[in-house]
């Protein structure tokens, strides 16, 4: 046990003393808060530029329609033929030019409609000028038809289908979808430990045979101990690493967010609205309503029990595959040989995070989540996914949960027991690239 | 029996291949034992056996009289043939590190290391990393590891491998300090002239057998054939050659009139070399006799060559 500590200790110590280890440490916070900060003042700065159109209207159906936005202004040009407005237009460096011809009805006049500009024109700007020339057309057609604008507004209601549980409570729509975006929140951290933390034990076991000190180290611990030590040293160096991004990312954006004074709400959602949108969708009564309703089911989401088996998903899972890791880092001699063995290794995760993606959005209990919740070398990224979900009644059957934990203690058994023979008789092997058959062979030693 | 180590019928397979095949060993402590084989034989699979590194099939060892166990290996120490340290860490750090796996408390493995350091005259390279060594310094740091526990058994694979002539000798003279003090020693190395004039046993390994094993004195008496080589002062050599060549079994000579030299090889029917000297010294003046002793890596070859014979 105390051997364990010593290696365990001197692991860790390996590890963050390591000048890039320290380095990643204190710059990937400053990357990732730059990065959003970066983000945030382009964004600003795009919204900022304001468009000039100009508007040749011999029709003049559409005197009254072009009126200023904060991101579109319209200079009307008239008297002129379209050769001098497009020239004038360019000269005065304006975006573009719409021209509306000479028609007799306002139908014709919106089909005949040209847009001309330098290059090919922004989807926003062309958006906004499609409103206005829907929303005249629309008008004209009603009028045609002999229906008032008003009883119009009247008709055209939204409608929203009410859901609830049967127990009677009321749900949200949408739930599933931000549950599954927690959960697959976890799995995704879940994922990128193991990719990131799992290629520390890699590595550093094959520093240990290319350093050649691994055989002094094995005449007095046994291997399966320094595997141990090394997987459990690295895992607390990086879940330091982690904490120390999770805390310093956390104050340093407080602190830029307070520093440029941008609102972190914002943030989430970039996509411009139609620039020139003549009808804004009015806030809906319920809207508040909704909020709270979302608030209510996200405060109904067991958090306890999502972090209890986000732990316990976590170590397994983790466990599991850094011990495969720490399996490929004993076979290969230096780290390019182990780009053969590390595919097989992520597949089964990126799978997990598509497939919890794609089908437990969908539906968090179909067979397809189910068979991926349950197979262990899945299990961690997309169970937690459904978790959030709930256990027992509406949410994860508990059978399913026993199945998968068993399945996954059961193959963390097993592929520790494999891991530690592979490691066992690679560290002891020198200038071979070993090939899986190799390697298969190397477990009846 | 004064052993610190036996191995009885030890047998290990790895897949089909057979790398040993029932070995049976006495090292009797407080000697220098010498493991002698080509590569390939065996010989680091037996060390890795007795560290406990891997595990027999079949077959025991028995370490200092009980049966071998997880806690003798803090009795032992091993250089290995692959060795290294860790390249970033510091010099002292990583000897207090390898003395704690090895069950020594920080505090005796501070001071013993102090000890060794001081001994070593390497005392300023507490704080350096191993990167900054040379090979050479590394290699002192590596003996100090093996040795700081104090182990009743010390293992050296291909002992002085990688060492300059100058601190081989030091770690030489060092290694008979810790024989002197009572620590038995193994050398495995399949260089068996670098380690034969410091091993009093020897077992010599080939293709996972072992073919010979015992005190080296008795298997050179064992093994030397009454063969001697002769230096005479003679003017007239062509002759007496010849009269020679007619009495005796003569191999290999060589005259040089211009020096009055013959020098030649004589195989004596016995040990008794009384007549021989008797008949040659009165024909000439004896520069030198030396009797011919085969060397170990001699002995191996007659060996391993008399054994395919009787296959």
């Amino acid at each position: 046990m105390s051997k364990l500590w010593l290696i365990i200790k001197r692991e860790y110590l390996a590890k963050v003393r390591n000048k890039s280890f320290v380095i990643m440490t204190f710059l990937s916070p400053i990357l990732m808060v730059g990065m959003i900060v970066l983000i945030a003042y382009l964004t600003k700065v795009n919204d900022s530029e304001r468009r000039v159109l100009t508007i040749l209207d011999e029709s003049v159906f559409f005197d009254q329609d072009f009126n200023p936005t904060p991101s579109t202004a319209y200079v009307s040009l008239r008297d002129i033929s379209l050769e001098a407005a497009k020239d004038s237009t360019a000269s005065l460096g304006y975006y573009g030019l719409l021209y509306i011809p000479p028609e007799s009805t306002l139908i014709k006049a919106a089909e005949g409609a040209v847009f001309f500009s330098r290059e090919s024109p922004n989807t926003a700007v062309l958006a906004g000028l499609e409103e206005i020339f829907q929303h005249r057309l629309r008008e004209q057609k009603l009028k045609d038809i002999g229906v008032s604008e008003a009883d119009f507004a009247t008709i055209q209601n939204q409608y929203e289908l009410n859901t609830a549980t049967f127990t009677g409570r009321q749900s949200v729509k949408g739930i599933n979808e931000i549950k599954a975006i927690i959960g697959g929140g976890f799995g995704y951290l879940i994922m990128m430990f193991i990719i990131i933390y799992g290629g520390f034990v890699m590595r550093s076991v094959i520093e240990e045979k290319t350093s050649r000190v691994i055989e002094v180290i094995i005449s007095s611990v046994k291997p399966f101990q320094l595997m141990l030590g090394k997987i459990i040293g690295n895992s607390l160096a990086g879940i330091t690493q982690f904490a120390i991004w999770i805390v310093s990312a956390g104050l340093l954006l407080l602190v830029v967010l307070l520093i440029f004074d941008i609102d972190p709400t914002g943030l989430g959602n970039p996509t411009p609205m139609p620039a020139n949108s003549l009808m804004p969708t009015p806030p809906s009564p319920s809207g508040v309503d909704t909020l709270q309703q979302y608030a209510e089911e996200l405060y109904r989401i067991p958090w306890a029990m999502l972090i209890f088996f986000f732990v316990v998903y976590f170590l397994l899972g983790y466990l599991i595959y850094s011990s495969i890791y720490a399996a490929i880092g004993a076979a290969v001699d230096n780290e390019t040989d182990t780009q053969q063995f590390i595919f097989p290794i992520i597949l089964p995760l990126m799978l997990a995070i598509y497939v919890g993606f794609f089908s437990v959005f969908n539906n968090p209990h179909g067979p397809i989540a189910v068979g991926f919740s349950l197979f262990p070398l899945t299990s961690p990224i997309v169970m937690l996914m459904r978790l959030p979900g709930g256990l027992g009644e509406g949410g994860v059957p508990v059978w399913q949960l026993i199945t998968s934990l068993v399945l996954l203690a059961g193959t963390f058994l097993g592929i520790v027991w494999l891991a530690a023979k592979i490691y066992r008789v690679g560290i002891l092997m020198y200038g071979k690239k070993p090939s899986y058959r190799e390697i298969f062979k190397w477990l009846k030693y | 029996m004064n052993t610190i180590l036996v191995a009885d019928e030890v047998t290990k397979k790895f897949g089909n291949h057979l790398a040993l095949n029932k070995i049976s060993l006495e090292i009797p402590k407080n000697s220098i034992y010498g493991l002698l084989g080509p590569n390939g034989a065996g010989k680091t699979t037996l060390i890795r056996i007795i560290n406990q590194i891997t595990y027999p099939d079949t077959g025991k060892v028995y370490f200092d009289g009980q049966p071998l166990q997880p806690r003798h290996v803090s009795m032992i120490g091993y250089l290995p043939e692959e060795r290294g340290l860790y390249k970033s860490m510091k010099v002292g750090e990583q000897a207090l590190y390898l003395a704690q796996l090895k069950g020594l408390s920080l505090s005796e493995a501070r001071t013993r290391l102090k000890y060794w350091f001081d001994r070593l005259d390497i005392g300023d390279w507490w704080n350096r990393k191993i990167q900054e060594l040379s090979k050479g310094m590394a290699q002192k740091i590596q003996f100090i590891v093996t040795v700081l526990h104090k182990p009743k058994l010390l293992i050296f694979d291909e002992p002085f491998s990688g060492f300059d002539p100058i601190n081989a000798n030091i770690i030489k003279d060092e290694i008979l300090q810790l024989k002197a003090d009572g620590t038995s020693i193994i050398f495995s190395t399949h260089r068996m002239e670098s380690v034969e004039e410091l091993c009093e046993y020897i077992a010599l390994i080939h293709n996972a057998e072992k073919i010979l094993d015992g005190k080296l004195s008795e298997i050179k008496k064992a093994y030397k054939n009454n063969v001697f080589n002769v230096g005479l002062m003679a003017n007239n050599g062509e002759e007496l050659l010849q009269e020679l060549d007619g009495n005796f079994s003569i191999s290999g000579s060589n005259y040089d009139p211009e020096e009055g030299q013959l020098h030649f090889r004589v195989q004596l029917p016995s040990e008794d070399t009384r007549d021989f000297l008797q008949y040659v010294s009165g024909r000439a003046s004896i520069h030198n006799f030396v009797e011919t002793i085969p060397s170990a890596s001699d002995i191996f070859i007659q060996t391993v060559q008399s054994k395919n014979l009787h296959e």
